[in-house]
Parts: structure tokens; C-alpha cells; sequence
């Protein structure tokens, strides 16, 4: 366990040096951010009540987006082109006789990374959002503590399929297209381009159904009190099932690919 | 510039000519390199395509719960799109890897480019020139098409012309960001994202119309960074919509204008920064 904590720690430390790139970030979140918030403000000032948000609401929704973007590495990335690099060159070999375990490991990385992206990358441009617009921030710590639960949760839905992303080089070689489908699937189904209680019909419920939803769509409906008591057990129970599936199915995957890993020129 | 000092005497014509050849062989070579893999090719093509295709579904999820946004229809919201996505994916396909300046200031690559005989802008312009950015400039293409199609316009000669005029001027502007931004990168070597907020940033914010945003934000694409220029301003000339901000009406037939002026300044940043230049020594 104690190797966890210090592989994870390593992860935060190591986006914590790049501290221009931060700022810069910072930036382009809150860029972005405010031209979201504006496109959101004509939307909910012709649909009062679209979604079920009120414009409050659908702005706090812009800036969490935002703020989560990177936390949930929605457009892929960070641990997963290290994966794929180290699958295509074999140094995986050298992970797989490490006393850890593989996937245990990439996990603790990219949970201390997730942690460094909400504190550097999400509270600046949420606090600026803050200012800038009437957002609808719950008062209560237990709202807060409730919401931070679901966006750990959230974080292990996106690793569990960047993993899977991942692994799928050791049959491709190269994991740049999975990885694009990836990042087109996650930025429209976590609810990052339009909230999903948007979408019509049954595209609407499949969206929602999908483990994608985990990643934007839930933590900010957490955030946003629409789920309490039971329900906020059951929105645990989608993400934390999902995880678990994803996980499982990584870890199944991470079997039949290491018997037959045939390293590159060993 | 290196190439200065060897060849001081050398005319404005003869190097702009010797870069456009260089920036042509190396472009060759990467279309050489990227069709040795075709499939790998027309798999990330139409990854791009559909990437951006998916924004401006976002676009039509919104108008499936509203008729308007800001006072323009989906038409109109699809010719702001379309103008603002080709300009933007042209400027992409030409000189988009210039992002990854600062990645070469950090880790010494650049030096490799120092020492040969043809311009630099020329040589990170053309790097890694990736043909797969097509698939933007055809989703561009095809949601102005249909916006031509759907748009009711009294079409005269001027608005007719109005059309390309803003497509190639706007693909200007955004390249002289992209070279300015690729400047700033000489110092601020890791701030890649700062040229996104403008470059990728800048061309979200064009697909939708001026009122929708604050008057303050406008100005600042107006006057500061004038992106405005891309497409708002020509655009609602050809929609026949008034120009925001109380400008007088001449400034929609500014875009070649504007775009000349963007790229001296960002020629002229360029040369600063690259003379800024220290190397890593790594």
C-alpha cells in the first residue's frame, strides 16, 4: 500500500513542475470557459429551465466541465501515451517483473495526477467563473465532500478506460486511432460539448447509461443536489459499478496480452 | 535569422522564395511519410473529420430545443461556422505544428534547425505536416455549404465575392496567431495552451454570433487580437446585419487589410523571439 502512496504522490509532484504549462492551462481553461458560459446564457435565456438547470445551474455546469476536464483527462492522454509508448518499444517487459502490480501502479500515478489537475488546473478557473457569473455553489461541506467522493469515482472510470486504450496496443502496435475514438466517445458522452440531459430521446438515455456520463455528467449533478439520500447511493453504485466492470475487464485483458507480449527486439 | 548573416544581402524576394521552396520539400516529405501508411491515413482523417463534425452537433443539440440563439437562426449560426472552421482548419493544415515550438526550445531540437541553410519559420512551419487536418477544412466546407444552401440572401456581386475574400483572409489572421503565438514560445516555453485559447479557443468563440458575448470580449477580438475580422465583420455584411460596437460599416471590407497588418506584426515578433534564442546547451 505504502508503494501506492509514493507512486501516487510521484504522479502529483511530477505535473507539479510544470508550472508555466499550469498557467497556461489555466488560461485556456477559463478562455474556453467563459466563451461556454455565454453560448450557455442565450441558450437558457430562450429555454428557461432546459434540462431540468436553471441558467445558474447550466453555468455551474460550464465552469465544472472545465474545472474536470483535465482532473478526468476527457481528451485522453497523460498515462495512457506513456502506456502505449512502453507497450510499442517493450520496455513493458521490465514493468511486468517490477513487485507491483501493473495496473495498481498506472492507477496510483494517475490518481496523484488527477489530484495535482483539480488543485492546479480546477480551482483557479472556477473561482474566476465564480466572479464573472451567478453560479449555483452549494453552501453546505457536506455537498462539497459528497461531490469530491464522486469525482474520485470519476477519475478510476476514465483510467479504467484509458487502461483499456491503453493495453489495446499490444495488438496494434500503435494506439494513436483507438486512442482518437477514444477521445471523440468521451468528449461527447461524458456530457462535456452539452449536458446530457440535453440530448432527445433515446440517444438522451443511452448517453446517460453509458460509463462516459461517470466522468462530467454525474459529479455535477452531485455538485448540483440533484442527487441526495438514496439516489446519491445509486449515483455512486452507476460510477463505482462501472469502475469496477472497466477494471475487471482491463485486468482480464492485461492477462491475455502478457502471455502472449513478444518483446521487440529482446 | 542564420541565414542573414551568411547572405546580408541577400532581397526580401529571393529568401521569401527560397522559404516557400523549403517549406514545399519538407511538406512533400511528411505527405510522402504519412501516405506510406494509408489506412493509418484516412482512419485519422476521418477522426478529425467526425471531432469536428461532433462540435457542431453540440450545435445542432441546441437548436433542437431553441429557434434562435442570440437573434440568429441555425443557418446563419452555420455560416458563421463554416467561414469561421475553414479559415481556421486551412491555417491549421498550413502551419498548425508551429505549437510545438516550445517543445523544441526545451529540449535543444531546435539547434538541429539552426544550422541548416533555409529559414526557420519555414523549417517549424512545416514540420510534421500532418495531412489528416483535411478532415477539418472538409467538415468546415461542408456546414458552409449547407449554410449557402439554407441561408435566404439577396446575393449581390460583392457578397458573392465577400465569401472567399473572408476565407483566405481569415485563414491569415489565424496563421499570423499561430506564428505569434510559436514566438511567444521563446520565452514561455511550456505555454502551448495559452496559443490554443487563441488559436482553437478563438475559432469556438467565431462559430457563434457577436451578440451572444459581452461587449468588452468583442472589442478585445476587435481591437487586441482582431479575430473579428475572420469572419464576424464580412459575415454580417453578406447575413445584412448591423456591425456591433457602433463601427462604422467599412470595417467588414478590412479583412484583407487586417490580415496584412497581422502578418508583419507576427513576422516581426518572430524575428525578436528567434533572435531571443538561447540554447538548452544540453
Amino acid at each position: 500500500m505504502r508503494l501506492y502512496a509514493v507512486v501516487a504522490a510521484g504522479g502529483f509532484r511530477r505535473y507539479a513542475t510544470y508550472r508555466v504549462a499550469t498557467f497556461a492551462g489555466i488560461f485556456a481553461n477559463t478562455v474556453f470557459g467563459f466563451i461556454l458560459a455565454y453560448t450557455y446564457i442565450a441558450l437558457w435565456d430562450e429555454r428557461p429551465g432546459l434540462g431540468g438547470y436553471d441558467q445558474a445551474q447550466a453555468l455551474t455546469y460550464v465552469w465544472l466541465g472545465q474545472a474536470l476536464l483535465m482532473t478526468c483527462a476527457m481528451l485522453g492522454g497523460s498515462f495512457q501515451d506513456e502506456l502505449i509508448e512502453r507497450i510499442r518499444t517493450g520496455d513493458i517487459a521490465v514493468d511486468l517483473y517490477r513487485p507491483a502490480d501493473l495496473q495498481l501502479w498506472w492507477l496510483a500515478g494517475d490518481l496523484g495526477r488527477a489530484a495535482f489537475h483539480l488543485l492546479g488546473r480546477g480551482i483557479v478557473p472556477m473561482v474566476l467563473g465564480a466572479l464573472a457569473f451567478d453560479l449555483a455553489l452549494p453552501s453546505n461541506p457536506l455537498v462539497w465532500s459528497a461531490f469530491l467522493l464522486s469525482v474520485l469515482l470519476a477519475v478510476v472510470v476514465s483510467f479504467a478506460i484509458r487502461y483499456l486504450v491503453a493495453l489495446s496496443a499490444f495488438w496494434l502496435m500503435d494506439g494513436a486511432g483507438v486512442g482518437q475514438m477514444a477521445m471523440l466517445t468521451g468528449m461527447f458522452f461524458s456530457g462535456q460539448l452539452l449536458p446530457l440531459t440535453l440530448f432527445p430521446g433515446a440517444l438522451g438515455t443511452v448517453a446517460q447509461a453509458l460509463p462516459w456520463s461517470s466522468m462530467l455528467q454525474i459529479p455535477v449533478d452531485v455538485l448540483l443536489g440533484k442527487h441526495t439520500g438514496w439516489g446519491l447511493v445509486q449515483a455512486y453504485g452507476f460510477q463505482a459499478g462501472w469502475a469496477v466492470a472497466l477494471l475487471a475487464l482491463g485486468r482480464a485483458l492485461q492477462g491475455v496480452a502478457t502471455r502472449r507480449v513478444v518483446v521487440q527486439g529482446g | 535569422m542564420a541565414g542573414e548573416r551568411w547572405a546580408p544581402r541577400e532581397s526580401w524576394r529571393v529568401r521569401l522564395g527560397s522559404g516557400l521552396r523549403a517549406y514545399g520539400l519538407i511538406v512533400a516529405m511528411w505527405v510522402r511519410s504519412t501516405m506510406a501508411y494509408r489506412a493509418s491515413f484516412a482512419m485519422t482523417t476521418i477522426g478529425t473529420f467526425t471531432a469536428c463534425a461532433l462540435d457542431f452537433v453540440a450545435i445542432l443539440l441546441m437548436f433542437s430545443h431553441v429557434d434562435s440563439l442570440g437573434g440568429y437562426a441555425l443557418p446563419e449560426v452555420a455560416f458563421l461556422y463554416g467561414t469561421s472552421s475553414t479559415a481556421f482548419g486551412l491555417a491549421d493544415l498550413l502551419i498548425g505544428s508551429m505549437d510545438r515550438l516550445g517543445r523544441r526550445v526545451r529540449d535543444g531540437t531546435l539547434d538541429s534547425l539552426l544550422v541548416r541553410p533555409v529559414p526557420i519559420l519555414a523549417q517549424v512551419a512545416a514540420d510534421r505536416f500532418a495531412p489528416r487536418r483535411l478532415g477539418r477544412i472538409l467538415q468546415g466546407a461542408l456546414v458552409l455549404g449547407f449554410a449557402l444552401v439554407a441561408l435566404d440572401i439577396d446575393w449581390t456581386l460583392v457578397r458573392v465575392l465577400m465569401v472567399p475574400v473572408m476565407i483566405v483572409s481569415g485563414t491569415a489572421i489565424f496563421a499570423a496567431v499561430f506564428v505569434a503565438g510559436a514566438a511567444f514560445q521563446f520565452w514561455a516555453q511550456d505555454a502551448a495552451e495559452v496559443q490554443n485559447a487563441f488559436t482553437y479557443g478563438g475559432t469556438t468563440l467565431l462559430q457563434y454570433p457577436p451578440s451572444l458575448f459581452a461587449k468588452d470580449l468583442v472589442r478585445g477580438v476587435t481591437f487586441v487580437v482582431p479575430l473579428a475580422f475572420v469572419n464576424w465583420f464580412p459575415a454580417l455584411y453578406v447575413l445584412g446585419r448591423e456591425v456591433p460596437l457602433g463601427l462604422p460599416e467599412v470595417v467588414v471590407f478590412l479583412p484583407p487589410v487586417v490580415a496584412g497588418v497581422c502578418c508583419a506584426a507576427a513576422g516581426a515578433a518572430w524575428r525578436v523571439g528567434l533572435r531571443s534564442y538561447r540554447s538548452t546547451g544540453s
